[in-house]
């Protein structure tokens, strides 16, 4: 039907495409459809879990280090360095706050943590930007190299430790929280109601309000620190030109090298802050193979994001929420997701066959319809299956959304001081 | 001119010895800071292997060196297939169980089960090389995400399949027949440790490797594509086949990697399968530059140092993870220690020619 009509409905002259920012209302009225959409799914499935505050303080605390490790993406990135060694450095940055804060105190192990990330990401600058090693190369060589030496620091530090072993630290003291009692409280029974779209809406606000980490909120701060920095300042511009177009930067006067090392340090620093977070505020200690490749998951999100802060935030949201539904709900709560993953596959595919993308339309269709076929024709995900969510989740995203996505034009290019000529 | 040519081969020798220096250095100074005995471990490092040892060292050489050729594959073209780790451990599983079955007898139950493996792991490394070609999904991301993927899969077809072992308590797929077993060669009489029948088929594919790269108009596009994408698709090769085909070729590769382990020392799929090889796998073609001789040293290496560093922990209270951080640092040595001495060369060459332009320019001045 579309084929016939869908090009006379639109102009016979193609406007100019008018550029659509994410501006504030743009997010609002897409959380509006996404609790709308949630509590419809929550009735239709009757999966109550879905979205109780419980499940969204745990989306918080998972979404919360992707989205470190993402943010640490993003800053080098946007000088144009590629940083796959995410994962090594937040593994140091595990490290670094197991060990500081173990020893000295919970906010010296939030430094560590920092510190140690920053160490690694000092070794990917001296690799990548001053001697020009490929990027991809010198991360991959870096998540060897973080590995190993906390491995092996880890057996110096905390063997013959009370409550500590060859792989893990001993319980390190909690981080102050925050709970605001004369709100969390009443909004707790509301959500108790299962009300359509108000108890979702309570479940929402709760979780923020009730037994909060400070370094949750000083982690969700930073999102907006760094879209600050990086697109309202002349700091930022410059750094960001040196992603975009740093021979041109460098013909300006900017000292591309000099903005390319600190972009990665402070990279360095994000991931190691996003290993300290799993450590201090996720589980209370230091365990080997805390990151479980949510260093890789946090770039995802960035490039999901298409190397911006507001959709960074998004990617990680969904990271984590896909992971903390396999560990409340389990087989349940993804089964309940499936029925949302099929409709919005068709929606796709409907929108993908108006705009002539036949090939795409039916890839999506089939998909669909074949998670459709699977959420009716069972009753549950199997348990052992549910491991897989949050990375087929990545796949299918990016399967969809990456040809709309732009990187920095520079990203990955090794650039050497003079080549402006 | 031959001066300069002479020059650079000296650097390009030295490249890799500079950088094992620096990294021996580098995890020196690891070891003093944390005031382990630096003296102590490098001896036991660099001390003779046992006789035990040496065959060790071949066997994993052998896994580490069908890894490397699978990343190098990829390498040369610019694709980085991070996937190796998932590929060869799905395909390992597959194998396994269709050994286990053992449909075909002895030997043909044997070479089935290594197709098997290799078509799996060309296979899942083809879901990556489909996401790049037509969605244009980073493969480096894709394979990240199909290793986790593989992760699980596997564990629950795992599950699924196990039969119990007697005396173990870790699950395992069902046990290969005696007759489709690959048998080893002894290195002495006296020792009754065995080197894998595989380490042919790893010099085989090593030698594949070779002429099918160097000698073969696929070579050919493989290698101009991963020089120069426009250039590549001036000339009129169809990159994004070469995606697909190169990513299949090394996910095929990658398949064997967990075979000389099967049929010569596991004889069947389990937890305590080996894994983390495909990482090694980059990090070793990284270390030989993609070059099938330069390959098999790196994989010597890395074999050389896993095997030397077991005993540190009983005879120095060292954790061998200590070869980790030199293993990585040697890596991002050798890659930097090589871009040093590619600028070197090209400054090289440059000042060659203006060399040989300033001898010709009087010339030209006469005849005008």
């Amino acid at each position: 039907m579309s084929i016939v009509t869908a090009p006379l409905d639109e102009p016979l002259q193609p406007e100019p495409r008018k550029r659509r920012k994410l501006s504030v209302a743009w997010l609002l009225i897409g959380f509006a459809v996404f609790m709308l959409l949630m509590s419809l799914l929550r009735v239709a499935t009757g999966a109550n879990d879905l979205n109780s505050s419980g499940t969204i303080r745990a989306t918080i605390i998972a979404a919360i280090p992707i989205g470190l490790a993402g943010l640490g993406g993003l800053w080098s990135e946007r000088a144009g360095i590629v940083n796959i060694g995410l994962e090594g450095m937040m593994i140091l940055g595990t490290f670094g706050a197991g060990y500081f804060g173990y020893f000295y105190g919970p906010w010296q192990g939030v430094v560590g943590a920092i510190a140690f990330g920053a160490i690694g990401g000092l070794l990917h600058a001296i690799a990548t930007v001053t001697f020009g090693v490929d990027h991809i190369v010198s991360g991959v060589a870096i998540n060897i190299i973080g590995l190993g030496a906390v491995q092996y620091l880890a057996v110096l530090a905390f063997t013959g430790v009370p409550g500590g072993g060859q792989t893990q630290s001993p319980r390190i003291d909690d981080l102050p929280s925050v709970t605001i009692s004369a709100l969390s409280n009443p909004l707790g029974d509301l959500e108790q109601k299962h009300w359509f779209l108000v108890s979702d809406l309570a479940a929402f606000v709760r979780a923020f309000v009730n037994n909060l980490s400070l370094l949750t909120l000083i982690s969700l701060a930073l999102f907006f620190f760094t879209y600050w920095v990086l697109w309202r300042t002349t700091f930022g511009l410059r750094l960001r030109s040196c992603g975009e177009s740093p021979a041109a930067a460098e013909s300006l006067g900017v000292n591309v090298i000099r903005y390319k090392f600190i972009a990665v340090l402070i990279s360095g620093g994000f991931a190691g802050l996003a290993g300290g977070f799993l450590a201090l505020v996720a589980s209370n200690t230091f365990r080997e193979g805390q990151t479980g490749g949510r260093g890789y998951i946090g770039l995802a999100a960035m490039i999901f994001g298409n190397w911006r802060p507001s959709g960074l935030l998004a990617g990680a949201g969904l990271f984590g929420y896909t992971d903390t539904l396999r560990l409340r709900g389990g087989g349940e709560s993804i089964h309940g997701l499936m029925l949302l993953i099929a409709v919005l596959l068709l929606l796709v595919a409907a929108w993908q066959w108006r705009k002539a993308n036949r090939i795409s339309a039916l890839v999506s269709a089939i998909l669909g319809i074949v998670v459709a076929v699977w959420f009716f024709a069972t009753e549950s995900v199997p348990e052992d299956l549910t491991g897989m969510t949050p990375y087929l989740t990545t796949l299918l995203v990016l399967a969809l959304a990456s040809q709309r996505l732009r990187m920095p034009a520079a990203d990955g290019k090794t650039y050497r001081k003079g080549s402006a000529g | 001119m031959t001066n300069a040519t002479l020059k650079r081969l000296s650097l390009v020798i030295g490249a890799p010895v500079l950088a094992l220096v620096t990294a021996f250095l580098i995890t020196s100074l690891v070891l003093a800071v944390a005031g382990d005995s630096v003296s102590g471990v490098w001896g036991q490092i660099l001390s003779l292997p046992t006789p035990r040892g040496y065959v060790n060292i071949i066997n994993s050489a052998t896994v580490y060196y069908l890894s490397a050729v699978a990343v190098a594959i990829g390498f040369r073209m610019n694709l980085f297939n991070i996937g190796v780790d998932g590929q060869y451990r799905i395909a390992s599983f597959v194998a396994a169980i269709v050994a286990g079955e053992a449909w075909l007898p002895g030997y043909l139950n044997t070479v089935f089960a290594v197709l098997a493996a290799m078509l799996v792991g060309a296979a899942w490394a083809g879901i990556a090389g489909i996401l790049r070609v037509t969605r244009g999904v980073s493969e480096v991301i894709s394979t990240i995400m199909l290793n986790a993927i593989a992760t699980v899969v596997v564990a629950y077809f795992l599950r699924k399949a196990a039969v119990e072992h007697k005396g173990s308590n870790t699950i395992a797929t069902k046990e290969i027949p005696e007759g489709s077993r690959v048998p080893g060669f002894t290195w002495s009489e006296d020792v009754p440790a065995k080197i894998y029948g595989f380490v042919l088929v790893a010099i085989l594919v090593g030698i594949l490797y070779w002429v099918i790269i160097n000698k073969t108009r696929f070579g050919f596009d493989l290698r101009a594509t991963g020089l120069s994408e426009t250039a590549a698709v001036a000339s009129g090769i169809d990159v994004k086949r070469m995606v697909l085909v190169s990513m299949l070729l090394s996910g095929a590769i990658a398949g064997l990697v967990g075979m000389p382990l099967l049929f010569g020392n596991d004889y069947s799929y389990g937890s305590t399968f080996q894994s983390g090889l495909g990482f090694a796998g980059i990090a070793i073609a990284l270390l030989g530059r993609n070059h099938p001789v330069g390959i098999a040293l790196g994989a010597l290496l890395f074999a050389f140092l896993d095997e030397q560093s077991n005993p540190l922990q009983i005879l120095l209270d060292v954790s061998p993870d200590i070869v980790k951080i030199t293993q990585g640092v040697i890596v991002l040595t050798v890659v930097i220690a090589y871009e040093v001495v590619r600028r070197n060369g090209i400054r090289l060459e440059q000042r060659s020619v203006a060399n040989a332009l300033e001898d010709e320019a009087p010339k030209e001045e006469v005849k005008a």
